[in-house]
């Protein structure tokens, strides 16, 4: 990471630590918004965190790597998050998830090379009546098939 | 004096308040009935509690008298009339008339269940375990009868073992996930460097990205160590290699004892809190092989010359020379665990800490010049061990400022646990042995150096003598036993009213000594935050020990500890002190001769700036 | 995807003055107009609400706080959803009118991650509400100041559970605290807190809008007033819909269309899966207990298969800090493992089940204590399918 990347994010994590407090119930909010900017949440913002909100690094890492939402690797512009509980099982989850597979040519849990896409699962996200379902960011798609899944796919190329 | 900073411990884990409207309040009497006996008990004391006072034993795991409090392994549960679930006992508090049964059936079947799945969770074997005999899963398993593992046993390993501190090593696949480590580092030690990480099946205790622990901000103290109930975490025992060089005839193997573990050590044997051992162990000792057998608290001794002058040096530059570059108060340098807490936490402040070396160091510098001159011997041929209560002592004589002999001066830091498993070992049974004495030149020490060990020690040594040297007199406390110094309470002050002074020290003339006492570091952060804003301006001088209790609770001493083993080891201390002819440092005849014979400049000289003092790192908090 | 039936409760516009005639009550004329009416948390626990208002009502504090639990995680669970999207001035009235009835000044609604697209809405709609003086200083000319801020999770089932959500909104990992204390004594921040779910909010507000008398004609004793089911799985029309309490599961599956149903997966994930010899049960607190999900399996499912996906999420999704809840689930799923592989013994079933019974009783939270429902319950009601002929 460049010198002057850091001191951007940690200018950025001060304003953060100004906007919601400098205390321990500003972390996920001050998470949630370096992960929806960046992607991620490197190492290095998790301690300038953790020093701006006198907490300590470990903790933050802790919760990081509690919650499903929030990762440590940079990850791809578009994340792709497929139902996996029963109701989207049961409905088709798996031929959606080898179609995007395939058109994607990367696994569950990988990013495509040029960074424009992650794949993941996730659990239950309340779709159950229109399942199969997705998000990507924080845009749904439902009652999913095959075809349509791809067309979705493409419109984000 | 200093304002607590409101605790960063979850609210889960804060001790309960009961509040007042709901009931009669806090110290009415409540009647619960356990297992059918009715019994009273005060409002708000937890089941757990209230079983203890009558005899009622409940296993428990995740439950620490130290800590607060968890409610997280399960295994403490009770059954309680109405309730739908079970409850956990050391979290469930009294406040109104149960009617609770320890031992039904559903609770016997649960604690099994919980058992029998931490065991098929718990990588390898009691017999290659080094807390054979005395682990708490262990005992568990023994209580309950377990004889096979009913949910399977896992068979490989799911993390390596983290050997990279020259302290602690942590082998996750041993961890019950009892959090009393966490709950160690982050609340009662504030250090903050493990945690429990990920989620569900996953959850692990790590360090920040799970990097060494070599590599992050872990002072070494090793409190987590003494609360762990199983092997997940232990000293970095060099007790191999210190056998090699007994067996080797070239060697000269000297060993220098620290009052701390010769009160505990006992322990380890099965006997009671509070024996000191220090004539029999001197015994052993020889019996193993040592070739010389030394106090450290003669170097405890000088610790107090040299920090003492420093102190005075530093209030005479600042008083009478005006000199405002002089860092005041003084802080004690003899925690290497404090040492490092202040590197990494307050970098900008190491200008405060006296430049002393801890006493363990000061003996190493001198055994490899001093003795080695005085007895013809190589100094590539010594080997110094150094028994200390403590797992940071083995990290401090590992830094590279500690070679000022030439070589490294400590070579090995010996826990109390470990020195206890070599006398086993050697087929000896320490309680059993007749006592004999130190070896000279350093086998006289007073009881000042002796009384290092407990939390105020050092300041009561260091002010039997300060006081002297200022007023000529002896300090003004019945038997010398400067009692403000002395107790638990985590931050202490008091002062000393300098009067009558020797005309040389005359700008001291009716000042206040003050002084400031905290033991674990969580308190060392109190005064620090009250240092950095600028509240300490007429404090003089600061000890300050990284563990709770001072040295008679560190890292390397016998497992388990508790508030009441630490103040029982403390008093083995004080009563030592108290049946001593030397109890001042500046009076040990062989202090005396040693300034005369080789550190000829004094109290902080130029020799002894060399041998005996040191300097500090930035190390700060960031993690590379 | 509106409430599918005619509503029974749920009428937009008859309740738009529930705030108003809220605000002109004494806060505990609500507790108790709340308690005539017998309403339970519609989360799933169905504890009294009135009673938990009433506790947090009488704690003595300097501040107090409620919380809207929209962390809606439990599979099959979507009925949140609609009402915050749908529902949105009757859940915030609710929130209001609870607040008023507290006498609290701050309430936090807990918007699950996977909801994030409902945000700008629900921001949107509370600044209006201050705009028409429904939210702000001295609401409605009543003197009564309150407002409500939303905090995202971030993926975690376990913050569904409301002591786990408080530490979440703390700052800390999604870990159940030890209770008591409660967090109407104790809550966020150490202050009396009431977390209600969102549909309690809503039945709240209807409870003051039409009196509790009318709320109680609805429904059967004990269990008073309509319950909203997310309706999933192998049926025509899945959906949200508003059923009142004592309904059959028959009567459900008639509703949607559901022809060939086997089996009945009732209260989502942690709850009990119900074969068609049960079908007669009803939903209710005291018979079959639900917080909205229904999922309902055709005979072409494999209920191996549908126990395997239940025991992978709860293996990922328990917050790990208890041992019978982390080791426990696990367990359990490998036992489904050794069950497909054909190696699991009668004996170590029975192992299996008595470690669920312990898991139930002996679990820090209700994420532990009912996790092992699928497990329990499909291997007992679908012993021969998944057992026995396997």
């Amino acid at each position: 990471m460049l010198v002057s990347e850091k001191h951007g994010l940690t200018l950025e994590i001060e304003k953060l630590a100004e906007k919601y407090g400098r205390t321990r119930e500003a972390l996920l909010p001050i998470l949630q918004e370096i992960q929806m900017k960046h992607g991620y949440i490197s190492e290095f913002a998790q301690q300038e965190i953790a020093n701006f909100l006198d907490i300590h690094p470990v903790e933050v890492y802790g919760v990081v790597t509690f919650y499903a939402f929030l990762s440590r690797k940079p990850q791809g512009r578009y994340i792709v998050k497929l139902c996996q509980t029963i109701a989207c099982d049961l409905a088709g989850k798996e031929a959606i998830a080898r179609a995007i597979e395939r058109e994607l040519n990367i696994k569950f849990g990988e990013t495509t090379p040029d960074m424009k896409f992650t794949l993941e699962y996730i659990n239950c996200m309340g779709m159950c009546d229109q399942g199969p379902a997705l998000l990507i960011n924080d845009d749904v798609y439902t009652h999913l098939t095959p075809h349509k899944t791809i067309e979705i796919i493409k419109s984000y190329k | 004096m200093i304002k607590d900073k409101l605790s960063r411990t979850p609210v889960s884990q804060q001790p309960l308040v009961v509040h007042k409207e709901e009931q009669g309040g806090i110290g009415s009497l409540v009647e619960v009935e356990i297992n059918n006996r009715k019994i009273q008990v005060q409002m708000g004391t937890t089941i757990l509690e209230a079983c203890k006072e009558n005899n009622i034993h409940i296993p428990t795991l995740c439950y620490h008298e130290d800590l607060c409090l968890a409610g997280l392994c399960r295994i403490c549960v009770v059954e309680i009339e109405g309730m739908r679930t079970l409850q956990a006992s050391c979290t469930y508090p009294i406040t109104n008339k149960l009617k609770i049964q320890t031992s039904s059936e559903k609770v016997r079947k649960a604690r099994r269940h919980i058992l029998d799945l931490l065991l098929s969770e718990h990588y390898g074997e009691c017999y290659v375990c080094h807390r054979n005999g005395n682990c708490e899963l262990q005992s568990l398993a023994k209580e309950y009868g377990v004889d096979g593992f009913k949910f399977g046993h896992i068979t490989e390993r799911r993390h390596s073992v983290d050997r990279s501190s020259y302290s602690v090593i942590r082998d996750m696949d041993k961890c019950v996930l009892c959090k009393r480590c966490v709950r160690t580092c982050i609340d009662l030690q504030e250090v903050g460097v493990l945690e429990a990480t990920h989620r569900g099946y996953d959850t692990t205790i790590s360090t920040f990205y799970d990097k060494p622990l070599a590599d992050v901000i872990c002072i070494n103290c090793g409190q987590c160590i003494n609360r762990c109930p199983t092997a997940a975490l232990k000293a970095n025992d060099p007790s191999d290699e210190i056998w090699v060089a007994i067996d080797d005839p070239k060697k000269h193997v000297v060993i220098q004892t620290a009052p701390s573990p010769r009160a505990s050590i006992g322990e380890e044997f099965g006997l009671p809190a509070g024996h000191s051992m220090t004539k029999q162990l001197n015994t052993a000792l020889r019996w193993i092989g040592f070739d010389k057998v030394f106090d450290t608290n003669f170097t405890a001794d000088l610790t107090i010359m040299e920090e003492g002058t420093e102190l005075l040096n530093r209030l005479k530059k600042k008083i009478v020379e005006g000199d405002n570059s002089i860092k005041l108060p003084q802080f004690t340098s003899c925690s290497p665990g404090w040492v490092k807490y202040i590197e990494h936490f307050y970098p900008d402040y190491l200008d405060y800490l006296s430049s002393c070396k801890s006493p363990q160091q000061m003996f190493g510098a001198l055994i490899k010049t001093f003795y080695a001159q005085e007895n013809n011997i190589a100094p590539e041929d010594i080997v110094t061990v150094a028994l200390m209560p403590c797992s940071a002592k083995k990290f401090e004589c590992n830094r590279p400022e500690m070679h000022s002999s030439g070589f490294k001066d400590v070579d090995y830091g010996l826990t109390t646990r470990e020195m206890a498993q070599m006398i086993k070992e050697a087929g000896i049974y320490l309680p059993d042995l007749d006592g004999s004495g130190f070896d000279d030149p350093f086998g006289d020490a007073s009881g000042a150096g002796l009384i290092f060990g407990a939390t105020g020690g050092v300041m009561e040594a260091a002010l039997r003598t300060v006081y002297e040297i200022v007023t000529g007199r002896e300090v003004p406390f019945e038997n010398l036993e400067i009692t403000p110094c002395r107790g638990f309470e985590g931050v202490r002050q008091a002062s000393v009213k300098l009067e009558g002074t020797l005309p040389e020290w005359n700008f001291l003339e009716g000042v206040d000594l003050n002084f400031m006492i905290a033991h674990g570091t969580a308190n060392a952060k109190k005064v620090m935050e009250a240092l950095v804003r600028g509240e300490l301006e007429n404090i003089h001088f600061i000890e300050i020990m990284a563990c709770p209790g001072g040295c008679i609770g560190g890292g390397g001493q016998p497992i388990p500890t508790s508030p009441e083993i630490r103040k029982k080891r403390a008093e083995a201390i004080y009563n030592e002190d108290r049946g001593l002819e030397l109890r001042k440092s500046h009076n040990n005849p062989h202090i005396k001769y040693i300034y005369e014979k080789f550190l000829i400049d004094g109290p902080c000289g130029h020799i002894s700036h060399k041998l005996l003092h040191t300097h500090y790192v930035k190390r700060g908090k960031f993690i590379a | 995807m509106p409430i599918m039936n005619d509503t029974i409760q749920f009428n937009v516009g008859e309740h738009r003055l529930a705030l108003e005639k809220a605000l002109k009550l004494a806060p505990q004329d609500i507790v108790m107009e709340i308690r005539e009416a017998g309403l339970k948390g519609r989360g799933g626990a169905g504890f009294p609400t009135g009673t938990k208002w009433l506790m947090a009502l009488s704690a003595i504090a300097d501040k107090k706080f409620v919380i809207c639990n929209a962390d809606e995680g439990e599979p099959g669970t979507f009925k949140d959803r609609v009402l915050l999207d749908e529902y949105t001035n009757l859940v915030i009235d609710g929130i209001t009118i609870g607040g008023y009835a507290i006498q609290a000044a701050e309430a936090i609604i807990y918007l699950r991650a996977e909801y994030k697209y409902l945000h700008h809405k629900l921001e949107r709609f509370l600044e209006e509400k201050r705009e028409n003086n429904q939210l702000g200083n001295n609401i409605l000319n009543s003197g009564f100041n309150f407002d409500i801020k939303i905090r995202l999770g971030s993926g975690a089932y376990v913050c569904g559970e409301e002591t786990a959500l408080i530490e979440s909104l703390e700052g800390h990992r999604g870990e159940a605290r030890n209770r008591p204390p409660f967090p109407v004594n104790t809550g966020f921040m150490g202050y009396p807190t009431i977390v209600n779910n969102v549909e309690t909010f809503a039945s709240a507000a209807i409870i003051i809008s039409k009196g509790a008398e009318w709320f109680r004609e609805i429904g059967i004793s004990k269990s008073y007033g309509t319950k909203l089911v997310s309706i999933s799985g192998d049926c025509k029309k899945p959906g949200v819909y508003e059923v009142p309490f004592g309904i059959s599961i028959n009567d459900l599956l008639k509703m949607v269309q559901a022809d060939e149903a086997k089996a009945v997966q009732v209260g989502g994930a942690s709850g009990q899966c119900i074969p068609e010899s049960q079908f007669d049960r009803k939903i209710s607190f005291e018979d079959l207990s639900t917080g909205g999900s229904v999922m309902i399996f055709n005979k072409s499912r494999d209920m191996l298969h549908i126990l395997r996906n239940f025991m992978e999420f709860f293996v990922e999704e328990s917050c790990g800090q208890c041992s019978p809840c982390r080791i426990g689930n696990k367990k359990l799923l490998e036992g489904v493992e050794l069950i497909e592989q054909g190696k699991c013994s009668y004996t170590y079933l029975n192992e299996l089940i008595e470690l669920g019974k312990s898991m139930q009783l002996a679990s820090k939270c209700g994420l532990g204590q009912s996790s092992p429902n699928p497990f329990i319950s499909i291997l007992t009601n679908f012993e021969n399918e998944v057992f026995s002929t396997r």
